[in-house]
């Protein structure tokens, strides 16, 4: 059989992201960072930022209206914790597409699944036992260690769970790993209680302490692992059709399975070095996106980086802001809104193959 | 061609195929039929390179074990009993991943592939439904959907994993007249059976399997006797033959 070169039809295509919801998507992550860069204390308008940004520029003779301590704010505090906020926020929510995609499992998600807790007791040996700073190069290197260790553990825990594998068991399994991992966490941070005062805080996740050097120490990690689960956007949908029905498709599976499960892993362990343990935003997002805009992986992983960032942008600022001048553990915001929509997603998921 | 030669598969120290050596031709349906358990499923399933066998299994002369995934997927599409058809998955793109096999592992489909997806399409009815998530589909349109995505592999060979289960009796004939209507464009179907009197009707030829080996085998005539399918169905049957056919009528004892 071979296809003439014209068919009747128009040729079909798959749907990609319509028009619409690109812009939207878009325009929903400008109005996030600008809202992150001017709420706060000391308020900016989004026309200071906008001449401030622009005399930053060479060349454009735009002279900012702002006194020097806006500058300052902006550039130094606000800026990073931003930036910082929003490749955090599309890692995790990019990490939990391709975990969804590559374990068939509605409900997986970075936290969920043990990475985080192993990211974070990866971390936390690094600083207790190897003297790495809590800014160190190193610490992404230490919590990717950690993060696939746990994803390792979870998978083949939830595997062995049974013959009936359902969407349930894998996250079972992964609750296990992070209660054994924060167990082992707990007692590293008694053994080292002067070296890790300020572990604790990190843990519960947060941007309050965001510099340009912890965007530097996390960003080519996110930006490589973030690339790599983007160019498989089609073939996790080849994966929706279950492994065996893949494999005869031409697919390696377990290679693909192996190579998403360390890009994910990879990403989130440096989401997690500079920002702690954040929940549920692999969760909230992708399964928006399902919703709102399609179920194809064409769509959910572009548009995960782009409302992952977003969002993670805007629950900073409520971080921030609801208990002023005190700040949440972002952690605890994303908790606040991502456990009953977890609940909601346990209720209508079947179990996908 | 196929060639199988001495194929073994076990599993788990258990022998599901025990020795099956069968040449099969160019254009040839081939049926695979036997009671539950004799291995039908995992002849097709070693034959796409699912599962390990000892033994030759060959297309073309090439071994299956040394064609890479890909490369075999290119000659072998392989339809299982039940396909997993994610329900929004839309019908194009849903045919649109018979195309993976031909495209680089992190490309894109061109145009060449969304044409070869239509071709499919239009071939089985399908077109105005191309839109249609797959969960809005009947069990019918579902199995054509599933046919659709095979023929957009452009293998030239189909393996049919029971294609007509879940099917009532009608739409298993539609199929099976569909199936036979692809052969004209030089496709060798191998296929399992588990209604006989269909199997009788369509197959060139029939293979039965008892316990993973081979017990009768040729033109239907010759393979569906009611000793054949006493000694091995243990089933009491009357089997009228005419021009149309062989029929196989179960008959209380």
């Amino acid at each position: 059989m071979t296809a003439v070169d014209s068919v009747g039809a128009a040729p079909v295509r798959a749907r990609g992201i319509s028009r619409p919801w690109r812009f939207l998507s878009g325009a929903f992550l400008v109005a996030a960072l600008l809202v992150g860069l001017g709420v706060g204390p000391v308020g900016i308008g989004i026309g200071g930022i906008a001449e401030s940004a622009l005399s930053h520029v060479p060349f454009l003779h735009v002279h900012s209206s702002l006194s020097s301590v806006q500058e300052a704010v902006l550039w130094q505090i606000r800026a990073p914790r931003v930036v910082l906020a929003a490749i955090v926020g599309g890692m995790l929510a990019i990490a939990g597409s391709a975990y969804q995609g590559v374990f068939h499992n509605p409900l997986a998600d970075p936290y969920l699944l043990g990475v985080a807790a192993g990211s974070g007791l990866g971390a936390t040996i690094a600083i207790a036992y190897g003297h790495v700073g809590t800014e160190g190069q190193l610490l992404p290197v230490a919590s990717f260690i950690g993060g696939l260790t746990a994803v390792a553990a979870a998978y083949v825990l939830g595997r062995s769970a049974g013959a009936v594998r359902t969407a349930g068991s894998l996250v079972l399994a992964g609750l296990t790993v992070t209660l054994f991992f924060t167990a082992i966490q707990t007692f590293v941070q008694q053994q080292h209680t002067n070296t890790l005062r300020d572990v604790y805080s990190w843990l519960l996740g947060g941007f309050s302490t965001a510099s340009w050097r912890q965007v530097a120490v996390a960003a080519p990690y996110i930006a490589v692992s973030s690339v790599a689960i983007l160019l498989h956007r089609r073939v996790l949908d080849v994966l929706s059709v279950g492994d065996e029905e893949a494999a005869s498709l031409g697919v390696n599976v377990p290679r693909l399975r192996l190579l998403l499960v360390i890009a994910a892993t990879a990403g989130t362990a440096a989401a997690v070095a500079v920002s702690g343990l954040i929940a549920f935003v692999g969760i909230i997002v992708p399964h928006t996106i399902r919703l709102l805009v399609s179920t194809s992986y064409r769509a959910v992983v572009p548009l995960s980086i782009v409302v992952g960032a977003g969002f993670l942008v805007l629950t900073d600022v409520l971080a921030r802001t609801v208990i002023s001048p005190a700040e949440l553990p972002i952690g605890v915001v994303t908790a606040f809104f991502g456990a009953p929509f977890f609940a909601v997603v346990l209720r209508t998921s079947r179990t996908m193959r | 061609m196929i060639t199988l030669d001495g194929l073994c598969v076990s599993f788990g120290g258990a022998d599901a195929v025990r020795g099956v050596s069968l040449e099969i031709e160019a254009d040839e349906w081939v049926m695979l039929i036997g009671p539950n358990g004799a291995g039908k499923t995992s002849i097709l399933r070693a034959l796409c390179g699912l599962i390990p066998f000892g033994g030759v299994a060959a297309i073309d002369g090439k071994d299956v074990r040394t064609l890479g995934r890909r490369e075999l997927a290119r000659l072998v599409a392989f339809v299982p009993q039940n396909p997993i058809t994610p329900p929004e998955l839309t019908v194009a793109e849903y045919a649109l991943l018979g195309r993976t096999p031909h495209l680089g592992y992190l490309a894109a489909e061109g145009r060449r592939d969304r044409y070869a997806a239509t071709q499919a399409l239009e071939r089985l009815d399908l077109l105005a439904f191309a839109e249609r998530g797959l969960g809005s589909l009947s069990g019918g349109e579902l199995q054509r959907a599933v046919l659709a995505r095979a023929l957009a592999q452009e293998a030239s060979i189909l393996l049919l994993d029971e294609p007509t289960t879940s099917l009532d009796l009608g739409r298993q004939q539609q199929v099976l007249e569909l199936v036979d209507s692809l052969r004209a464009e030089g496709l060798t179907v191998v296929s399992t059976m588990h209604d006989l009197t269909l199997a009788g009707q369509y197959a060139d030829r029939l293979v039965l399997l008892d316990r993973g080996a081979v017990v009768a085998e040729g033109a239907p005539g010759e393979v569906l006797s009611e000793s054949n399918l006493a000694a091995y169905y243990g089933a009491s049957v009357h089997v009228v033959s005419d021009e149309g056919g062989t029929f196989v009528l179960p008959r209380r004892r």
